[in-house]
């Protein structure tokens, strides 16, 4: 297959039309397995890659003051059904930057496929970075996910993330971000992930809140059916004054499915204040009821309920 | 046609009897009130209806369409043309207007038709459409979505409990106006309300006072408990709020 049909063939896979993506306005790359097939780059934006044997390495650097008009778009993925995908990130946002970034991983016809993603993220003072990963897995939950991250944020800098897992089966996942933002930066993450059959998940989100006024918020939003399991084990330690954070996890579980939420917060400044809030239970009954009267069966009204929740 | 019939209907909730032999009977396509004090068993009356868990272990017999109801699920029962409209509706995270309301609906455009629902109940779609039905709604939006998401649903049977409370005036009339037209359609609509207003909307009213029907005619006769209130039972009930005029 040429590189041209492997990217129409990844963006397919996750829904997007390529018209949208393949534009002069729009900065992408796209990685098939270790093979760098598509990418066109915009002024603001240079990106370096090294193919290696089980993956590639590449270096994004968001330029000092550098403005996009539309998201960055990055797809890893691989369209066999085994093998290994190791991708080591490395994300300079210099200083002023503003960017967005829409990455999908796509392993549609996944038997045995590992994903691994170790990426290293600097937000520079006064940058402003939103990373949204959406993956894409097949059916068959032949899929090992390993995104770990560590971010760095500088004064003032701003990093919104949001992951999401929805379609498709999750196979096991270990989500580690570690994160640590200096004053006044504001850092949010946000998980989305939906399991089912014999899925494994795991979510380990660290902020330390190192600068005054420095801002965290990890909410983590799971659906588990089946025999799917969960642990979430959030964390917060503030460590400057006034500096603020929160902990959310929101999981839903139905069949035998087994969630475990552990947030964890700790406060070293008399003057910060970190707050919790951790729920597990089945689909409320109400909802679940109020469905049920419009006719929707108990499947079909789980699933609204889900899909908002995820939304 | 008899589209309902209540037959002694009693039912027991932690050892208090709430409903004590309730009959009653709804015809196709007539508007019809509840009316009765706090505490009276209205609610009780359209769970065990719905058939809503907690609901279902009751004495006597609800027949729909000449068919008991007993032993169905409230999905199943929702599938025959029953549906609620909750007194508390539930409020949904992330559930958008537009899927809520054509929730059940037998559609291939939904957006259409959840756009129409609301402009039967006097809501912009361009400013509902898109939005969660969550806590951000306000009492009244969220009584009006649920008015809005019985009507896409086109039931043949519609419990309302309590459709004005927390509605202003003037979508209050919008509410009066898609009842009529649910009714024009076909439609049963069993309105349960503590206002005399809501009650002139229907044909024929029933007043339930301690678990029993105490009496049942016209509106115009039955309004009168709103000035006696329920003089005829001595019921240990504390009578309902009486409305403003
Ligand atoms: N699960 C329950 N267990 C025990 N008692 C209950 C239960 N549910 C309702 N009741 C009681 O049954 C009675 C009837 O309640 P219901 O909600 O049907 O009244 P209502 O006529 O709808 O009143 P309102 O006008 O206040 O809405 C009340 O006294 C209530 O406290
Ligand atoms: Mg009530």
């Amino acid at each position: 297959m040429s590189d041209a049909e492997l990217v129409q063939r990844l963006l397919e896979s996750v829904g997007i039309k390529p018209s949208h993506v393949l534009s002069d306005d729009v900065a992408r790359l796209e990685v098939h397995q270790n093979h760098v097939v598509g990418a066109h780059l915009l002024p603001g934006l240079e990106v370096d890659t090294t193919e290696r044997d089980d993956g590639i390495e590449a270096h994004l650097r968001l330029l000092p003051g550098a403005r996009f008009e539309r998201p960055i778009h990055l797809c890893f993925g691989m369209l066999p059904e085994k093998g290994l995908q190791h991708i080591v990130l490395e994300i300079d946002v210099e200083e002023d930057a503003s960017a967005q970034v829409l990455a999908h991983c796509t392993f549609p016809n996944a038997v045995e496929v590992k994903h691994r993603m170790d990426a290293r993220i600097r937000i520079a003072p006064g940058a402003n970075y939103s990373y949204y990963e959406r993956h894409v897995h097949g059916p068959g939950g032949g899929v090992e996910v390993i995104p770990h991250a560590t971010v760095e944020l500088g004064e003032g800098a701003r990093f919104k993330t949001e992951f999401d897992l929805i379609k498709g089966r999750v196979g096991e996942m270990d989500i580690a971000y570690d994160a640590v933002g200096q004053a006044h930066s504001v850092l949010e993450m946000l998980a989305r992930v939906s399991g089912s059959g014999t899925d494994k998940i795991r979510i380990h989100e660290k902020a330390r809140l190192a600068g005054e006024a420095a801002r965290a918020v990890l909410t983590t939003t799971i659906a588990l059916r089946d025999d799917a399991r969960a642990e979430v084990f959030n964390t917060i330690i503030a460590d400057a004054p006034r500096a603020r954070g929160h902990v959310d996890c929101k999981e839903i579980v139905q069949g035998r499915a087994v969630a475990k939420a552990v947030p964890i917060v700790e406060v070293n400044d008399p003057t910060a204040h970190v707050t919790h809030e951790a729920a597990i239970g089945s689909v409320d009954s109400k909802q679940l009821q109020t469905l049920l009267s419009r006719g929707l069966t108990e499947d079909e009204a789980v699933d609204l309920i889900i899909e908002g929740m995820l939304s | 046609m008899t589209l309902l019939e209540v037959r002694d209907l009693a039912i027991q909730l932690d050892d208090k009897q709430v409903l004590g032999g309730v009959s009653a009977d709804f015809k196709q396509g007539r508007v019809y009130a509840i009316v009765g004090p706090n505490g009276a068993g209205k609610s009780t009356l359209a769970n065990v209806i719905m058939g809503l868990p907690g609901y279902t272990n009751f004495q006597g017999d609800i027949l729909y369409r000449g068919e008991s109801l007993k032993g169905l699920a409230v999905d199943e029962r929702a599938r025959k043309g029953v549906t609620l409209a909750w007194q508390e509706p539930a409020r949904f995270e992330g559930l958008s207007v537009h899927k809520f309301v054509t929730a059940g609906a037998k559609t291939t455009n939904g957006r259409d038709l959840a756009a129409a629902a609301l402009r039967q109940v006097g809501l912009e779609p361009a400013r509902y459409l898109n939005r969660a039905v969550d806590k951000t709604l306000s009492g009244g939006e969220r009584k009006r979505i649920e008015l809005a998401s019985i009507l896409a649903i086109e039931p043949a049977l519609v419990l309302m409990d309590e459709p004005d409370s927390g509605i202003d005036v003037e979508a209050l009339d919008q509410m009066f106006e898609a009842i009529h037209r649910l009714k024009e359609k076909g439609s049963t609509v069993i309105l349960i309300t503590h206002s005399r207003t809501v009650l002139r909307q229907a044909e024929h009213a029933y007043l339930l006072c301690d678990g029993r029907v105490i009496d049942e005619g016209p509106v115009n006769r039955i309004g009168q408990y709103f000035e006696n209130r329920c003089a005829l039972c001595d019921h240990t009930n504390e009578p309902g709020p009486q409305e403003a005029l």
